[in-house]
This record gives structure tokens, C-alpha cells and sequence, in this order.
């Protein structure tokens, strides 16, 4: 109780601190908007439609583009742990894609597929699939043999043995990797929308952008804490359901 | 005639037979005999604990027995059938649980119930339910595996081998890891579960007292190649106490050829 008193004092103070700059007018107000006019803004966008259908182009293409990373991304990491020859192959073209930032394929995005949707979920789709390719790989080698070798006594089979002793046991790796794609998908979706526009639907990056054009600083910043809240939605709702079960199963720490 | 041979020789066909088994493992510069010619006859429900120093080759030969591994010469008949793979009639426990840690208790008892055919969900539950019972866990039913201490882990780890009712255990030094007094705890609920349940068990351990405590018969292993060097009966009366002075009489008689049998050098085992 304590705590979230000094969290709410805390962001108490820093938006009366921003109030105040704004007051002494130090910097033009083109520059600094107030914070009650960003509050302005976002009610407005929210009341006008534009701020939803903006979240929702830009949630769908993420979703869906993070979705199929991951369908692709698990099998395929399971097979280069599984197999020599994938790892030789692909697993060495995941080890190099997974360095290249996930912005880097907005150019090619665009060259193939034109201002589309398709581009756009392709970069989400790149940004995802190397690291769950590469965090399952990680975690499936991680697996302590002995997990395996007592399902093997018990019965179990190759593929009952892969289903469920080496995927489950690998799961604290792969929730960290599944993080990890997330974090590049959300990051490269966004610099694609801001740097490209897309004319079946304009998302929260293309909104982004027209406030500066617009140089409406109250957008900018509005856009940005709606970007941020998200981020946080999306790690509260995807993810802690699973790490709630890795710390009760295995007694992890949380992050 | 030679049926008649035949019939005489063969009494009761054994629980389990080595025959000859050799193995090596190679690596890459240097090759390890792990067994040579090694032959064990192992009686329905006795109890046989295998003892020697490091690197003897004993939990390789349980590994064999269980057919995780192959042995690369000889064979192990299990019930007059040579074994090819592991089976569920051979169930293994190792020194660490191999409990797995993303399922709660109960269902670690039930992975390898589920694997047999024929029983009803109600059915497994119940069976689940009796073997926690009968290792003292019936409150830990839901708990989790990192909840539990190193002794209750492996009582788990023994209700989830003996859950789908298997008619031989194999023992690889599973109370190792675990504080003096959680393993004479264990030494007495092992010893009623064996004599309740009527198994077979075969028992690796570097322990000699634990040895003589727990089995019918105790085989010593000589190292650098893996061999049997003797067998003792030990004719003690159940339940045993490991602290008995007859259990030591027999303890310090086979710690004496263990130590005869040791090239020097190699006296780094434990008493």
C-alpha cells in the first residue's frame, strides 16, 4: 500500500513538473506541449475513431505476423536441435538473421512485396522467427538427458518423448525467446509503419509520423504513451500467465 | 534325449541373466573397457546390490540390464527374452529424481501410468494415489517438484517407478545425494516396499554398508576393466538395521576384498 502511494506521488509530481515548465514558457509550446493537451489529444483521437483504428491495424499486424513466426519458429528450432543437417544449415542461417536488426528488412519488405500488408507482416514475421528459432534450439540442448532416458524406461516413444518430455522441459527457454521475438517484432513493426506508409491502413507508426509532419507535438507525445502502454499490456497478458506457471513449476525467479 | 537334457538342466528359467557381457566406449583418442565378460543370474524377487569403486562399470551394466544401452558383446535375457530396449517391465531410478519439474506430483507419478494401455483415467488416479500412499507423500499429491526436499523427490521419483507395477527395479545409486538420516528412512520403506510388492531389485551403489543393509546378495566390481570379483550371501534377517553389529561383520569383511582387489592407488572408495 505504501509502495503505490510513492508510485502515485511519483508520477503526481512529474506531471505537475511538466505543467510547470510548460507555465514558464522556457521553450516554445510547438516544442512542449502540455500535458493537458496530450490529454486532449488522446481523448479526442479515442472519441473520433482515429487512436482505435490505428491500435487495431497495428495490433492485427502484429498478432498475426508474431502468430505465424512462432508457428514456423518452434518446429523448425526443434529440428536444427534435432538433426545435424539443420543445424548446419539452418541453424546457422538463424545464428546470422538473428544479428541483423529486424528494421533491416523493411527495404527488402518493400522491394518484394510493394507498400502492402504483406511487407509489413513480413518484418514482423523476420523479427519473430530467428529467435524462437534459436531459443528453442538453446533450450531443447539444455535439457538434461536423464529427463529423456527416465521417460524411455516409462514407455515413451520418439515422437511421445519429443511432445511431452523435451518440449515442456525446454519451456523456460522458449518463453524467453518467444520475449525476445516479441520485443523485435513490436520494434521493427514500428519503424516500418513510421518510415513507410501503407494505404490499406494506417497504424500507430503512420500516426506517429503525421504528428510530426503535422508538427502537432501533442500527438507525438500522445502516440508515443499509447506505444508504451501497449508494450505493457502485451508482456502483462502474453507473457506472465506463462511465467507465473514457470515460477510455480519450477520455482524460477520473475522477471 | 536332448530334450530331456535340456529339461533337467534348465530348474526355473531366472528373472535376469547376464551372459558375457562386454562394452567399451570410445572417444576420440582413447577407448574405455567399461565391461569384460561379465555374467550375473538374478533369482525372482531377490534383491542384488551391485557395489565397486568409480568407473567399475556397474551403472553401465544397469543401463544394459534396463536396455538404455547396448552392450556390444553378450546379451541380457530378461524372463528368457533378450532385452533390445527399455521396457516397462524394467523400470529405472536414477541418483538424481528425473522428476519433471514442469508437472506437479501427481502427474509425474501418472506419465508412465498413462503410457499403459488398458486403464481408465479413474484407474491410473487411484494407482497414483496408492503409491504416493505408500511412500508417505499423500499430502504432497499437488505439490510441486521444486517444493519437495532431496529425500521426498526421491520417493516420488520411487511411486513414479513402481506406479505402473513393474516386475523388476533398477536402482542406480538413488539415495547418493541424500543426508545420512533421510536414507535410513529409506533403507527401511525400501526394504517393506520389497517385501510387500515382491520385486526384483537390482542396486548399484559405492556404498558397502548399504549394500549389505539392502540385498540379498552383494557383487563386488573390480575396475579398469569392469569384472566381477566375488559374490557374497548375505544371510541376515529382515528388516535390517545399518547399524547392527552382524551388518558390519559382513561390511567390513567385503570393504577388506574390495581393497584386495584395488590396484594402489585407486583407494578412492567410500566405506
Amino acid at each position: 500500500m505504501r509502495r503505490l502511494l510513492v508510485v502515485i506521488l511519483f508520477f503526481v509530481l512529474l506531471l505537475g513538473a511538466w505543467e510547470w515548465i510548460v507555465r514558464m514558457k522556457i521553450w516554445s509550446p510547438v516544442l512542449v506541449p502540455s500535458p493537458v493537451s496530450v490529454y486532449h489529444y488522446i481523448v479526442g483521437a479515442i472519441q473520433d475513431g482515429t487512436l482505435i483504428r490505428a491500435t487495431w491495424v497495428t495490433m492485427r499486424r502484429l498478432l498475426i505476423g508474431y502468430a505465424l513466426g512462432l508457428v514456423f519458429g518452434l518446429p523448425l528450432g526443434l529440428l536444427t536441435a534435432r538433426f545435424k543437417f539443420c543445424e548446419d544449415t539452418l541453424g546457422v542461417i538463424a545464428l546470422g538473421f538473428q544479428t541483423l536488426p529486424s528494421v533491416c528488412w523493411v527495404p527488402l519488405a518493400l522491394l518484394w512485396f510493394g507498400q502492402t500488408e504483406a511487407a509489413m507482416l513480413f518484418v514482423v514475421i523476420m523479427g519473430t522467427l530467428w529467435s524462437v528459432i534459436i531459443a528453442t534450439d538453446n533450450g531443447v540442448r539444455t535439457v538434461p538427458p536423464i529427463y529423456a532416458r527416465a521417460a524411455r524406461t516409462m514407455g515413451s516413444k520418439r515422437l511421445h518423448t519429443w511432445v511431452k518430455v523435451i518440449v515442456p522441459a525446454s519451456l523456460p527457454f522458449i518463453v524467453s525467446g518467444m520475449k525476445q521475438g516479441w520485443a523485435f517484432a513490436w520494434r521493427s513493426l514500428m519503424a516500418a509503419e513510421i518510415y513507410v506508409t501503407i494505404l490499406t491502413g494506417f497504424g500507430l507508426g503512420s500516426l506517429l509520423n503525421y504528428g510530426r509532419e503535422l508538427q502537432a507535438m501533442d500527438q507525438v507525445i500522445g502516440i508515443m504513451l499509447v506505444i508504451i502502454v501497449i508494450g505493457l499490456l502485451a508482456d502483462k497478458i502474453l507473457f506472465s500467465p506463462w511465467e507465473r506457471f514457470l515460477y510455480r513449476r519450477w520455482g524460477t525467479e520473475k522477471s | 534325449m536332448m530334450a530331456i537334457q535340456d529339461e533337467l538342466r534348465n530348474v526355473a528359467p531366472e528373472k535376469l541373466v547376464v551372459d558375457g557381457v562386454s562394452k567399451w566406449f570410445r572417444m576420440r583418442r582413447v577407448s574405455v573397457h567399461a565391461l569384460d565378460n561379465v555374467s550375473l543370474h538374478i533369482r525372482e524377487g531377490e534383491f542384488v546390490c551391485l557395489v565397486g569403486p568409480s568407473g567399475c562399470g556397474k551403472s553401465t551394466l544397469l543401463n544394459i540390464i534396463a536396455g538404455l544401452e547396448k552392450p556390444d558383446r553378450g546379451q541380457v535375457m530378461a524372463d528368457g527374452k533378450p532385452v533390445t530396449g527399455p521396457g516397462r517391465e524394467r523400470m529405472m531410478m536414477f541418483q538424481e529424481s528425473a522428476l519433471f519439474p514442469w508437472l506437479n506430483v501427481m502427474d509425474n507419478v501418472l506419465f508412465g501410468l498413462k503410457l499403459k494401455p488398458n486403464l481408465t483415467r479413474h484407474e491410473r488416479v487411484e494407482v497414483a494415489r496408492y503409491y504416493l500412499k505408500l511412500v508417505g507423500l499423500s499430502k504432497f499429491v499437488h505439490a510441486n517438484v521444486h517444493e519437495l526436499s532431496g529425500g521426498m523427490k526421491q520417493r516420488v521419483a520411487l511411486a513414479r517407478c513402481l506406479a505402473p507395477n513393474p516386475r523388476v527395479l533398477l536402482m542406480d545409486e538413488p539415495f547418493g545425494a541424500l543426508d545420512a538420516i533421510t536414507r535410513e528412512q529409506l533403507y527401511g520403506d525400501i526394504q517393506e516396499i520389497w517385501k510387500q510388492r515382491r520385486k526384483t531389485i537390482v542396486f548399484v551403489t559405492h556404498n558397502v554398508r548399504e549394500a549389505v543393509c539392502l540385498g540379498d546378495r552383494v557383487v563386488l566390481f573390480s575396475p579398469h576393466p569392469g569384472r566381477i570379483q566375488e559374490k557374497f550371501e548375505i544371510g541376515l534377517p529382515r528388516p535390517r538395521d545399518i547399524n547392527s553389529v552382524d551388518l558390519a561383520k559382513y561390511s567390513t569383511e567385503i570393504t577388506r576384498a574390495l581393497k584386495r582387489h584395488l590396484k594402489p592407488g585407486l583407494m578412492e572408495v567410500a566405506e
